[in-house]
């Protein structure tokens, strides 16, 4: 454990809290259960599915956490936050400072705290989960209470900024790593401006992750806190489109930050997929999230199906099939080619999904659609698989179950099999290396790329990953970026 | 926020526009297109770049009212906001000198066409534009097609103007009469399809400017796809001109309806 973590651990009022309560009894309390709206309330409304826990909850939480000699819960989350110290911060009443603990390594922790795959991460590495064998400390559940007490508060600490240093900074794109790297080189004194494609700020934050998981109002007081250090905004914009590579120089901007995401939908290529009715996810999602196509006030159109089939098994489709039983869809059915224990997808999303009442079909892949005379989709040939030898992904593999086929009828088709890195960047840039895959080559340690000038994170470096891991980029990036141009090599 | 400059009606249906966007106005090259959005309720919906002028820093849009976005932008009057725009989307025509180039506009389809016509022009080409509507009020920019074309030919529906007949008759007439290198048809979808059977038929090469449905116009959503040669596109970050006789017009035209 670092000295810095021993040090923490070490204070007099660690030792207090510790010593208040027998490890026997800590690990004696149950984990809490997060308070939910009603899966048949919610599945016909927006609102947030997760009520957050009470603070008397949130208490009975963080007394579980032993606040262990070696907190292995760090070395599971990717920003390493200091995971017993916030929660001990909450054991002792003290949430504001909870808060700001995570603050001091998380941009966004009322985000992650609602989106991180914690079972995955923070929580498989608690002591409870690798030696006691019991459920995890709800990290998250505690962070998300923390950082929600803070914004409830109206107190939100706005953090103090180092003079201005006049130097220009731009950042391509308003994701969770365009906004972190944006947060620190601001805290530095930098003049940064942020460059968004679409009108509105928050990447995959605004367009993609349904309110009823992540309510906008969250998104939308991250980025106030960010406006009110100082960080400017330029919605409509797109870096190598409106404005080029070039014109950003001669703008006198001294360093690039690429976090342009992973825009592009996959689709099948299978017989009928450009039928009526059958959509990619982004567009799904964007039309509802973004253009608020359900709003009867809204202009954007949206489908409604009644018999709903959403293809893929990760937290987007489990998104998009949740947000289709909202619209209304009698039938809102999940079809994926592994079986449920391969689902990228987050066990919290796809807990959820089940109590809405969404079909799983698992172990089935659509190999052709058919439709109306109008060109409407009306059914889909489903080809039954089963699990072959791992691939290199370690997943056990899929294959065919030659001749075991069946049709289903659908009115609609959201196609969810992941996404590639958005190419408008590496098309329009000169000077930095890109894979084969589209995706933006970085040294792993700085997040510059081949060009000195211009440094890259997120879905655009790592082709489709997580919310924290693409903070932890943007962050990564601003202190090699602070550090290149105060003592250039 | 780009504010409207100057508004003028070319027609019942048909607006011209010129906005402030100087970002845009300095970038743009022909072919390309913005998206735009009336409202905060309001839908986003391409409009090709019709002209530019970068000192003034505007660019001209000519809008023909269809349906419940276009109305919203046509009722906007000179000092009115565009609450957002954001462009220029979509490759930039391929402009060389190809020798003698057919440039086929229907309808408000001539509009995205005048800077491809005037482009064609400056790089050398004999270009013969040929403009059709179904009657004479519905033509279009017949004096700035003019000024860049070596001839100008009108076809109306009804006969009220220039000669009677469809626009594949025009451009039939120009291919039988001398060789023809390049075809570019701008129009809606039906038109272009026919023209592209009648320029395949003669074995010209021929461009069309493809006007799906569109939400971001970045690449991010699929909404725009098309079926080219087999393959699927994304007409907003592929196109918006594909080789026409690639295209598959039945589906494009069927996809069209999505939403009606
Ligand atoms: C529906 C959905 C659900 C998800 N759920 C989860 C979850 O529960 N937990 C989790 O951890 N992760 C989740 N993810 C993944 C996570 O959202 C992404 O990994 C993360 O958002 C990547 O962040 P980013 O900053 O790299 O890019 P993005 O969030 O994609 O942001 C990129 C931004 O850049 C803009 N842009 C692109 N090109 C340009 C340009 N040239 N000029 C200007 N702007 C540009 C785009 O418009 C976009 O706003 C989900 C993703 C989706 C789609
Ligand atoms: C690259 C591109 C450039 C374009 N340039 C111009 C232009 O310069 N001037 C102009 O007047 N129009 C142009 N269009 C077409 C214009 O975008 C549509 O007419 C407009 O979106 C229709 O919206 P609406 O709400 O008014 O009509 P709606 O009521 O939605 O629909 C009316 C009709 O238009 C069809 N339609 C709906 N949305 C679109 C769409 N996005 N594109 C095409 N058809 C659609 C519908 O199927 C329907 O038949 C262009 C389209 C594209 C893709
Ligand atoms: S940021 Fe994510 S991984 Fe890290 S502690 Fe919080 S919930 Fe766990
Ligand atoms: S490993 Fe678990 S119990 Fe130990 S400090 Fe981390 S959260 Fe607390
Ligand atoms: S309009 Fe969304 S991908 Fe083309």
């Amino acid at each position: 454990m670092s000295e810095y973590l021993q040090a923490e651990r070490a204070q007099e009022w660690r030792e207090i809290q510790r010593k208040s309560m027998k490890n026997k009894d800590r690990t004696a309390i149950p984990r809490v259960k997060m308070p939910e709206v009603d899966p048949e309330v919610r599945s016909h409304t927006y609102d947030e599915v997760n009520l957050g826990l009470t603070e008397a909850l949130a208490l009975e939480e963080s007394r579980r956490c032993l606040d262990c000699v070696d907190p292995t819960c760090i070395t599971g989350c990717p920003v390493e936050i200091n995971i017993p110290k916030f929660i001990k911060n909450i054991e002792r009443g003290d949430y504001p400072e909870a808060a700001r603990t995570l603050k001091e390594t998380s941009a966004l922790p009322a985000v992650c705290g609602r989106v991180c795959p914690q079972e995955r991460q923070c929580e498989s590495q608690c002591f409870y989960t690798l030696k006691l064998k019991k459920e995890p400390v709800a990290i998250g559940h505690l962070e998300r209470f923390a950082a929600d007490y803070e914004r409830n508060s109206g107190q939100i600490s706005i953090p103090a900024t180092a003079a201005a240093n006049g130097i220009k900074i731009a950042v391509v794109g308003s994701g969770p790593a365009g906004l972190a790297f944006a947060g620190d080189m601001v805290k530095l004194g930098y003049d940064v401006t942020v460059f968004e494609a679409l009108h509105e700020l928050g990447g995959v934050l605004r367009y993609g992750i349904p309110e009823f998981r992540l309510p906008n109002e969250i998104v939308d007081i991250e980025i106030d806190g960010l406006s009110k250090m100082g960080v400017k905004f330029e919605t409509n914009c797109i870096v190598g489109k409106t404005i080029s590579q070039e014109d950003l120089k001669e703008e006198g901007f001294s360093g690039i930050f690429v976090g342009s995401g992973a825009g592009l939908p996959n689709f099948m290529n299978i017989p009928g997929e450009n039928l009526i009715g059958i959509m990619s996810c982004n567009e799904y999602l964007t039309r509802v999230n973004l253009m608020q196509a359900a709003d009867p006030e809204s202009d954007t159109p949206v489908y409604k199906g009644k018999r709903v089939a959403v293809i893929g098994g990760g937290n987007t489709a489990m998104d998009a099939v949740r947000t289709a039983r909202r619209l209304g869809a009698e039938k809102a059915m999940i079809v994926y080619r592994r079986s449920e224990e391969e689902m990228p997808a987050r066990v919290e999303e796809i807990k959820h999904a089940k109590e809405e009442g969404i079909d799983f079909f698992t172990l089935h892949n659509p190999i052709r659609y058919e439709g109306d005379e109008r060109g409407r989709v009306q059914r889909m040939l489903l080809q039954r698989m089963q699990l072959g030898e791992p691939d290199q992904s370690g997943r056990r593999r899929p294959i065919a179950v030659e001749g075991d086929t069946l049709w289903l009828e659908v009115d609609e088709v959201i196609v969810s099999v992941g996404v590639s890195p958005n190419p408008l960047i590496p098309q329009t840039f000169s000077g930095m290396e890109i894979t084969a895959w589209g995706t933006i080559v970085v040294n792993n340690n700085t997040m510059q790329t081949a060009d000195e000038m211009i440094f890259a994170g997120g879905d655009i470096v790592r082709g489709g990953a997580t919310v924290i891991l693409a903070m932890g980029d943007g962050r990564k990036a601003a202190k090699s970026m602070h550090a290149h141009l105060t003592h250039p090599l | 926020m780009n504010k409207i400059i100057a508004k003028e009606n070319f027609s019942e249906k048909v607006v011209r526009f010129e906005v402030e966007a100087p970002l845009i106005a300095k970038s743009r090259k022909a072919g390309h297109f913005v998206i735009v959005r009336v409202g905060k309720k309001g839908e986003r919906v391409p409009y090709t770049i019709a002209a530019a002028n970068p000192q003034a820093g505007t660019i001209t849009l000519v809008i023909q009212r269809v349906g419940r976005s276009s109305e919203k932008i046509c009722q906007l009057e000179v000092g009115d906001y565009i609450t957002d725009m954001v462009g220029p989307l979509g490759k930039a025509t391929h402009i060389e000198n190809f020798g003698t180039v057919v440039c086929a506009g229907g309808g408000v389809g001539v509009a995205p066409m005048l800077p491809i016509i005037e482009a064609m022009k400056k790089a050398g080409n004999r270009v013969i534009s040929v403009l059709a509507a179904r009657t004479k009020e519905l033509i279009i920019l017949e004096e700035q097609v003019a000024k860049y074309s070596d001839e100008v030919i009108i076809m109306t529906d009804d006969g009220s103007y220039g000669e009677k007949g469809l626009i594949t008759q025009g451009v039939e007439k120009v291919i039988q009469r001398e060789k023809v290198d390049l075809c570019v048809t701008i129009g809606p979808a039906i038109m272009m399809k026919f023209v592209a059977q009648l320029t395949k038929k003669y074995e010209v090469p021929t461009l069309a400017s493809l006007n799906t449905i569109m939400v971001d116009g970045t690449g991010m959503c699929g909404a725009c796809r098309v079926t080219v040669g087999g393959k699927t596109k994304f007409v907003c970050i592929d196109g918006p001109e594909f080789d026409a006789h690639q295209v598959d017009f039945d589906e494009m035209l069927m996809r069209l309806k999505a939403y009606n």
